[in-house]
């Protein structure tokens, strides 16, 4: 293992550049292209909620491995001003910037682990991964 | 990345070359609501076949292009929708409902001509230069 990708996410281009670079780490992982779509769209909804909301932040993406699993890991996290309420972040549609409400519960229902820390005023983590089925 | 939208007798076709930005996508939703009125066109048809990943901020934008299309009179019809980008759709439980998609261009330009006609207005032919619709 030891691969890992920090990247900053700062501008729309580098939502982009998150979903596409996780995408090929996925590929690298033996997901399949639905899965990698699926890893990649988590990602560019989760990077997405870093440029809404924080405005600046980072995303690391690396391999994981489990017995004999194998995942992709991907942490977002930002020193934004936090996330109030998270129960109702995660609700779908419910959303305090005109958004579709899909970020958070979205990224959540396309991964296998999803864990979101928050504090205000200091900042959020989100920790999610997903796990390559058995063949 | 600007998506180039082409002109066919009374439809406009936008076809994304690329992974596109949020701000790419939200330019060629101006970019389609103002030429709809420029060129007076009946219908549009944009072709999403080369998308890597349709998010939440993605299905929004085309969701908002068909509906402000329509209030400026055309119809739209969503085109490509890759088969990995429709599953991580589902799974993030983004739908594209009222909004017409189909498989490939060419059923797209059968779709809007049999929607054209149905309006009793055959696509051949320029709309009325002036006055309102007469439905």
């Amino acid at each position: 293992m030891g691969e890992e990708l920090r990247l900053t996410i700062a501008a729309d281009v580098d939502v982009v550049e998150a979903r596409q670079q996780g995408r090929a780490l996925a590929a690298v992982a033996g997901f399949s292209s639905g899965e990698q779509t699926v890893i990649a769209a988590a990602i560019s909804e989760i990077a997405r909620n870093i440029l809404m909301y924080a405005k600046k932040g980072e995303i690391t993406l690396s391999l994981v491995q489990n017995g004999d699993r194998q995942g992709v890991s991907i942490v977002a996290s930002d020193q934004g001003p936090g996330i109030p309420d998270i129960d109702r972040a995660m609700q779908y549609g419910y959303s305090t910037s005109h958004g579709v409400g899909a970020g958070l519960p979205g990224a959540k229902r396309l991964m296998d682990e999803f864990d979101l820390r928050s504090t205000v005023g200091q900042g959020t983590t989100v920790t999610m991964k997903k796990w390559r089925r058995a063949n | 990345m600007e998506v180039p939208i082409l002109r066919q007798g009374q439809y406009l076709i936008a076809s994304i070359q690329s992974a596109l930005t949020d701000a790419d996508l939200s330019h060629l939703r101006e970019a389609l609501i103002a030429q709809v009125g420029r060129s007076r066109c009946r219908g549009v048809i944009v072709d999403v076949t080369a998308l890597d990943v349709m998010d939440s901020f993605a299905v929004r934008t085309l969701r908002d292009i068909a509906h402000m299309a329509r209030l400026r009179g055309a119809e739209t019809v969503i085109v490509g929708i890759q088969p990995d980008v429709a599953f991580a759709m589902v799974q993030l439980g983004l739908t594209l409902k009222g909004v017409a998609t189909v498989l490939d261009l060419e059923e797209g330009l059968a779709f809007l001509d049999g929607r054209t006609k149905d309006r009793g207005l055959d696509p051949k032919h320029k709309r009325p230069p002036s006055g309102p619709f007469r439905g």
